[in-house]
């Protein structure tokens, strides 16, 4: 069996929850998994060596980890990884990272995994519309999606090495554009509300964020939203010309389902649409479809979440 | 003056229905067209040559269909057209060798690509060339500010990252503000008349088999209600059945 290699995956300095998903995929693809935690302190790694399923942990410690910068990182990882299957998540960041690792490795980079059978990966194309199903020959660097695979336990218990690395910056951060609201990104959320041009005016999200704010939930907004409302920004947009969100949970407020909003979507694990028209496209993918105008139904759903979460 | 190169690719028209046949998509009867986010760094790299002087060439990778969207870029104001004639598989490493060693022999500053292509959904092309070549790069651009180097807006954890990228580099480019050009009646005549520059390619053999294209598995039916009140249920449902809240 190949040896695996794990790049655990990072948020706020801190080893992200879905780090365990990826060691799970790790093992259905080869055996021996190293996971490697880019570091600035390698206090970050301490605790991954009690992730079940892994046998090493490299805590590859650079300043050149610090902010993002895709030549610095991949070679500093490429240096402090050993030769194998590499494994990273498909965010942003670790999707332009695994392609450069593979570039580096000059070995073939598979994004955006969704599942894995007998060693055959899926990956969504032309938007999620069909599915590839592919089989490595050899290394290979595989990106997988969230919320898919069972996270890893935590019961383990390997030794943490230290590995000094370096790299070369290829970019200078000039400066940090804070997001305006303290609200969470669509891309980094579990669950997300979304409105569409069905909210008539840009004022009524806030109907959306009330009911997002009870859910811990990020807001999102269909193109059409965007297009049409200037206070509506396209860091909102979820859909093809958007992000690409796989949530627990997408509620889709005034949005009628079109083919290029559910690219964006149509992976989320559940579906619940609002809308007036008992006709939308949406409710084809909807899991729960509400069919009544937002005005009368999200009060609704507020008062029920109010005395469900308490 | 720079030398600017705009990596553009054919894709189906995202409003078309995928097809599969036998154990593979099939797009014989499907409408192509340049994918979306390369839309973007055409204009990018227009923008570029009209800030700083130089010259643009859109390359694509891809059979004759292909010329196409070539010369639909030609129409938007692109110098010189470029096709690396190659009609089947390529896996990731194939198309990047082929590409880098083009764009080194072709001796550019800069290379603008899309984010992501709509077919793949991948991408990793404008990464993986930069790496090949030894540049830098930044990923999904959402703004550029042209000079001696970059100055290129990107996503980041909490917001938007500002950062200064020297030459030569990469930029694979997101929607952003900027508004895409449209061609005119004269720059379309130009363009038919144009020709392609065709080179032929040999990649490295793919490292991955494709085993089969799929549709993807049907969802179970869903539940619909008619009415506000309904919207009770589904909360509760969402918190017993599915779990999620
Ligand atoms: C190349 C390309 C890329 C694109 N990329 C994207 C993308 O990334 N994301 C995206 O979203 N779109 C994208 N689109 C646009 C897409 O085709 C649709 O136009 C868009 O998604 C429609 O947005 P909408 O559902 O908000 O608006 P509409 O289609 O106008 O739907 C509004 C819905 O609201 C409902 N409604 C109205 N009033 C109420 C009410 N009071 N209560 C409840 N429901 C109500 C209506 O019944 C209707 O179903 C793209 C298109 C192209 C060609
Ligand atoms: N065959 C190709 N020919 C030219 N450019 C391509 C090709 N494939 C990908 N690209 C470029 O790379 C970007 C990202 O593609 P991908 O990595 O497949 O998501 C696209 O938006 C194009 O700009």
């Amino acid at each position: 069996m190949t040896d695996t290699i794990v790049i655990a995956e990072l948020s706020k300095g801190k080893i992200n929850a879905t780090t365990n998903e990826l060691v799970t995929a790790a093992g259905m693809l080869g055996s021996n998994c190293t996971l490697v935690v880019p570091c600035t302190e390698s206090s970050v790694a301490n605790d991954a060596g009690s992730i079940t399923g892994i046998t090493k942990v490299i805590a590859a410690k650079s300043s050149v980890f610090e902010t993002y910068d895709a030549a610095a990182w991949a070679e500093a990882l490429d240096s402090a990884s050993p030769s194998g299957i590499v494994i990273t998540s498909a965010s942003a960041q670790s999707k332009d990272l695994a392609a450069r690792l593979a570039a580096r490795r000059s070995v073939s980079v598979i994004q955006d995994v969704t599942g894995i059978q007998n060693g055959t990966l899926s990956t969504p194309i032309y938007s999620g519309k069909a599915i590839q199903n592919v089989s490595l020959n050899g290394d290979a660097v595989v990106t997988i999606r969230a919320n898919i695979f069972r996270p890893a336990e935590n019961s383990g218990n390997c030794d943490v090495q230290v590995l000094d690395t370096t790299g070369n910056l290829a970019t200078a951060l000039q400066e940090m554009v804070q997001r305006a609201s303290e609200r969470l990104d669509v891309s980094e959320a579990n669950i997300i509300v979304s409105g569409g041009r069905g909210m008539g005016t840009p004022a009524n999200f806030s109907h959306l964020e009330e009911i997002a704010d009870k859910l811990g939930a990020a807001v999102g907004a269909s193109r059409a939203a965007v297009d049409t409302w200037e206070e509506i920004p396209h860091s909102m947009q979820v859909g093809q010309t958007g992000k690409t969100v796989n949530p627990n949970l997408y509620i889709a407020v005034g949005i009628s389902g079109a083919i290029q909003h559910l690219a964006g979507m149509r992976s989320s694990k559940y579906i619940v649409a609002i809308n007036k028209d008992a006709e939308a496209p949406i409710f084809q993918h909807a899991d729960y479809g509400i069919v009544a105008s937002w005005e009368d139904a999200l009060p609704v759903l507020s008062n029920s979440l109010a005395s469900l979460l308490g | 003056m720079v030398n600017i190169a705009v990596l553009v690719k054919q894709v189906p028209d995202t409003n078309s229905k995928i097809q599969i046949v036998g154990d593979r998509v099939d797009l014989s009867s499907v409408k192509m067209e340049i994918s979306p986010y390369d839309e973007f760094a055409v204009e990018n790299a227009l923008q570029h040559k009209e800030s700083e002087g130089g010259t643009v060439t859109a390359i694509t990778v891809g059979n004759d269909g292909a010329d196409k969207v070539l010369k639909g870029v030609k129409a938007l104001g692109v110098d010189n057209i470029v096709r690396l004639d190659y009609d089947g598989y390529m896996d990731s490493n194939g198309l990047q060798s082929v590409l880098a060693d083009e764009i080194k022999s072709g001796g550019y500053d800069v290379v603008y690509c899309g984010k992501s292509a709509a077919d793949t959904g991948a991408g990793s092309t404008g990464p993986g060339i930069a790496e090949r070549l030894g540049w830098g790069s930044i990923s999904n651009a959402t703004e550029i500010k042209f000079g001696e180097g970059l100055m290129v807006t990107s996503p980041a954890e909490g917001g938007d990252a500002i950062a200064s990228l020297s030459l030569p580099a990469v930029v694979s480019c997101d929607k952003g503000s900027i508004k895409v050009r449209k061609s005119n009646v004269k720059g379309i005549m130009m363009a038919k008349r144009a020709q392609v520059d065709v080179k032929s390619v040999s990649p490295p053999s793919p490292t991955i088999t494709i085993v089969s294209e799929v549709m993807p598995p049907a969802k179970p039916a869903g539940k619909k209600y008619e009415g506000a009140q309904s919207a009770q249920t589904v909360a509760q449902l969402l918190r017993d059945e599915a779990n999620v809240i």
